[in-house]
């Protein structure tokens, strides 16, 4: 009982008056602040929105002139010229080689670097080391860049002098480069993956007579592989993502190969090369950017929200 | 034990018996302890790899970069004709300017978002459940995308701000939020359950929960979230080459009005030329960002080594 | 081998309970009438009816996962704070409605005050958490007089009076809990809610609470929650006993109250069997 119930209703002989339980004060302030709040978290959903329409309505006008099906599969990538083509083909085979490479390099670096960490670091191995590759995972893609450009490529060449150089851009070399960026992706979030393995199922097969070896490679990698595979798919997602490496390392050119050694363009580099000249909006060389956005923005969200299931139903199993 | 009485034939078997239970014990057998050796150097060999490439990147760009470390990176401004005297005034100003105001955008938005998902949302909910899910997708949205949303809504579209500072800082906030929220909610979650109910059950409001309790024990942690966000921030150079980061802006920038650049997309724009003097000057000015990062990340960690509480 | 039986008679001797004239002359505070919580539509406690009088102490006893925690907590409306816990039935404070319509829980906790069975001081000065109470229900009036106040009624004051400024946090376990129970007393309750104050505690500690809890009970009215049966006896007027009752398939488990009557009763003549089992020892 407070003093105010004593107040507002006087003393009955021996028993208490019935308490006021409603709020004293309407909080306008506690309302306001939870608004607040919510539209700064709602905020997230309009972002997603403006997102979409922003890469949709200039899409949609885009198709009006450029039929889907010569969008996706044609060969020939030229919006700029007078005869002009928007076969989107080269473009989009030149960003999955990039992503390729940088796999070919980024997966036995980083899950080796992932499963290192989680089953054989010791303690204060482990506390230089993440922060390490926490550093490696912070380099700006400009630096990353130049680094590929100037260091990687004079150097991958005098290592395979047999394969056919021209011209300084590579899309093998700028592949190597974004690999090496996206290591850390793989190695912490696969570390954090076997981490959730419960010791439980470890000490069973110890107790078995398993061997370290046998126990990080048939009971903790396979325990944690949703999780590990969802590494992999956000790294390969990032690779998609990268714009700064490709646009100084792989190329300016939407050639239609494989050769590791060639120059291509990426969708990224498509679009940060013809942002940054001349176009006046409204032409179907400015809608060109936004339809290949869309495109990058639907690939990417298939595979993050594919790894964010993973993870979910990876988590439902062990926590 | 063998004593003299025992029999030599009894002394061999104890011995044999004694061998072979010791090896049955120890377990390992001569091939299982070649596989977990050549196991353990190849995870050496792939993490040595990634260290290596660490730094090798990190010392080519000081060795690269070295010879055009003086006074005048920092005090001349951008030119294409003489690449020796060339600088970043512009682009570090730039930068500098952009990254203030993606400060003032994300600590109020992204902490606040944090709190609203941490403290007041229902998680039953289908509306809180959008969110969440939006966060987490917007985490991994390509920068270059959030670019295309800059140009279309930000320097053209509704808010139409043109190729300007205050365009730049807009974008750069909407990207590097979701790591702050992120950031933010793990440094709240860490605030134990007891002291909420304890300043609850004591009468306590939500908000005087909120803001008198588990706001000033999860400010490390938050802090530490918002400097990561920012090293991002100040790397970014892609959604910028959307919304008119000029990569020669030879003026100094002001904040809604003209032209400007940042320290980025200048290196690139320097290490795209096909001279020589420009690929050092561009590394030099690798060097200049790296050790900011390298001061800034080393702060965060200092902070969350020094205010982390074990409950 | 023979299980050792408590002498559960003689525990009832040392009691210090009241008659139970003397509880049913002081007025009702709580009056509870078919009280169930279910969390997400399975039932924690079900069927719960009792009456909780002015200036006693009342103990709920019972085995684990009876659900004594759960319903302790819906006398301050915490259960509100997990979204799944719905509960039904009435609970009457001083024949106001708890559960009404336009009950605001805030109100209801700076009536209703709860100390944790775990001591949760504040990360902040001793000081600093007596008066944070006072200070977010801006009481009036001079706050170092209240936290004084405060600590002497907890049997804290001459222990801690010459380091205010200094972290709760450096204190003793069973320094702590009484610090909380000052934190409690500051915002001047009508009644004091105990989730098993002393079970994380030293023997000493635990001793110098239930001193405490004899003091308190002449200004304010204890409901306390514990599962050391010696504890309910020595400290609590009226003591009801739960027990869980596990569904025919052996799925479902709920608690229900079993009995509810004056501590010496429960302990020495108690109605039901179940009561007697578990006093005596034979189970639980």
């Amino acid at each position: 009982m407070v003093a105010s119930d004593y107040a507002a209703s006087g003393e009955r002989a021996g028993v208490s008056p019935r308490p006021r339980l409603e709020a004293t004060s309407p909080r306008y302030g506690e309302k306001a602040i939870k608004a607040f709040l919510f539209s700064c978290a709602a905020l997230s959903v309009a972002i997603t929105t403006a997102i979409v329409i922003s890469l949709l309505l200039p899409t949609a006008s885009f198709f009006e002139q450029v039929s889907p099906v010569e969008f996706l599969t044609g060969t020939e990538w030229a919006p700029a010229f007078a005869d002009a083509s928007f076969g989107v083909l080269p473009i989009v085979v030149g960003t999955l080689t990039v992503v390729f490479w940088a796999l070919i390099v980024a997966i036995p670096v980083g899950l080796a670097s992932g499963i290192y960490l989680a089953e054989y670091a010791p303690r204060h191995v482990r506390k230089v080391i993440k922060p390490a590759l926490e550093v490696l995972a912070g380099i700006p893609t400009v630096a990353i860049g130049l680094f590929a450009l100037v260091f990687l490529r004079p150097l991958v060449e005098d290592v395979l002098p047999f394969l056919e150089w021209r011209g300084p851009f590579s899309v093998g070399v700028a592949g190597i480069a974004v690999g090496l960026m996206i290591v850390p992706l793989i190695s912490s979030i696969s570390d954090d993956a076997m981490r959730s393995v419960p010791g439980g199922l470890r000490e069973g097969a110890y107790a078995l007579g398993a061997t370290k070896f046998e126990v990080s490679t048939r009971v903790v990698f396979p325990a944690a592989i949703s999780g590990i595979v969802a590494a992999i798919v956000l790294a390969a997602s990032r690779a998609i993502g990268e714009t700064m490496v490709v646009l100084l390392a792989a190329g300016a050119s939407p050639n239609l190969t494989f050769d590791p050694t060639a120059s291509i363009l990426t969708m990224t580099a498509f679009i940060g090369q013809t942002a940054t000249g001349d176009i006046a909006t409204g032409t179907i060389q400015y809608d060109t950017i936004f339809a290949v956005g869309a495109l990058l923005f639907v690939m990417t969200l298939t595979m993050n929200l594919f790894a964010i299931r993973l993870v979910r139903r990876f988590r439902e199993i062990y926590e | 034990m063998a004593d003299e009485g025992t029999p030599r034939s009894a002394q061999l078997a104890v011995a044999g018996a004694r061998s072979a239970t010791r090896d049955a014990l120890t377990a390992s057998s001569h091939q299982d302890r070649v596989t977990g050796a050549v196991f353990f150097a190849l995870l050496l060999l792939g993490l040595g790899t990634a260290l290596l490439g660490l730094v090798t990147i990190l010392i080519w760009s000081f060795v690269e970069g070295a010879p055009r470390l003086d006074a005048e990176l920092i005090t001349n401004g951008p030119s294409t004709l003489s690449p020796e005297t060339a600088g970043f005034r512009t682009a570090i100003l730039g930068s500098i300017y952009v990254i203030l105001g993606v400060i003032v955008l994300i600590v109020p938005l992204g902490v606040g978002a944090a709190i609203y998902l941490e403290e007041y949302a229902d998680p039953e909910r289908w509306w809180n459940r959008v969110i969440e899910l939006n966060i987490q997708n917007l985490a991994g949205v390509p920068s270059i995308v959030y670019g295309i949303l800059g140009l279309a809504f930000i320097v053209r579209g509704p808010l139409d701000l043109g190729f300007v500072v205050a365009a730049a800082s807009l974008t750069v906030a909407l990207l590097v939020l979701p790591t702050v929220i992120i950031a933010s909610r793990e440094a709240i979650r860490a605030v134990p359950r007891s002291i909420r109910e304890g300043a609850l059950a004591l009468g306590a409001t939500e908000w005087q929960t909120t803001s008198r309790q588990v706001l000033p024990i999860a400010v490390p942690g938050i802090l530490t979230g918002v400097i990561l966000a920012v090293a991002r921030a100040i790397g970014e150079a892609a959604p910028l080459l959307l919304v008119g980061a000029v990569t020669f802006a030879t003026f100094n920038p002001s904040l809604f009005e003209g032209g400007y650049s940042t320290l980025p997309v200048l290196i690139y724009n320097y290490a795209s030329r096909p001279q020589e003097e420009f690929r050092v000057l561009a590394a030099a000015g690798v060097i200049v960002m790296l050790v900011l990062l390298l001061a800034m990340n080393s702060f965060a960690v200092w902070l969350r080594n020094r205010y982390e509480q074990n409950w | 081998m023979q299980t050792p039986q408590i002498d559960s008679a003689r525990i009832a001797e040392t009691s210090h309970g009241l008659e139970r004239s003397e509880i049913e002359r002081r007025e009702k505070v709580f009056t509870v009438s078919d009280l169930a919580v279910h969390y997400g539509g399975m039932p924690a406690i079900e069927e719960v009816t009792l009456d909780v009088h002015r200036n006693t102490v009342t103990a709920f006893i019972g085995p684990s996962g009876c659900g004594k925690s759960t319903f302790i907590r819906c006398f301050n409306r915490m259960n509100d704070l997990i979204p799944a816990a719905k509960v039904s039935g009435t609970v009457l404070y001083h024949g106001a409605d708890l559960y009404g319509r336009d009950v605001d829980p805030v109100e209801v906790r700076r009536r209703i005050g709860m100390v944790f069975q775990k001591p949760n001081p504040f990360p902040k000065s001793i000081y600093d958490n007596v008066a944070f109470g006072p200070r977010v229900l801006s009481m009036k009036g001079s706050l170092d007089e209240r936290v004084e106040g405060a600590l002497r009624h907890a049997a804290l004051w001459e222990e801690v009076k010459d380091r205010l400024k200094d972290s709760a946090l450096g204190l003793s376990g069973g320094q702590q809990q009484r610090l909380c129970i000052a934190r409690c007393l500051a915002v001047e309750p009508d009644v004091i809610l105990m989730d098993e104050p002393a079970s994380a505690l030293d023997p000493i500690s635990t001793t110098r609470i239930e001193d405490l809890m004899h003091g308190l009970k002449r200004e304010y009215t204890i409901v306390i929650v514990t599962h050391n049966m010696q504890q309910a006896a020595r400290v609590a007027d009226m003591t009801a006993f739960f027990s869980v009752v596990v569904a025919e398939d052996g799925s479902a488990r709920r608690g229900v109250l079993v009995e509810y009557d004056t501590t010496a009763k429960i302990f020495t003549t108690p109605s039901d069997k179940r009561t007697e089992d578990y006093v005596t020892g034979r189970f639980g």
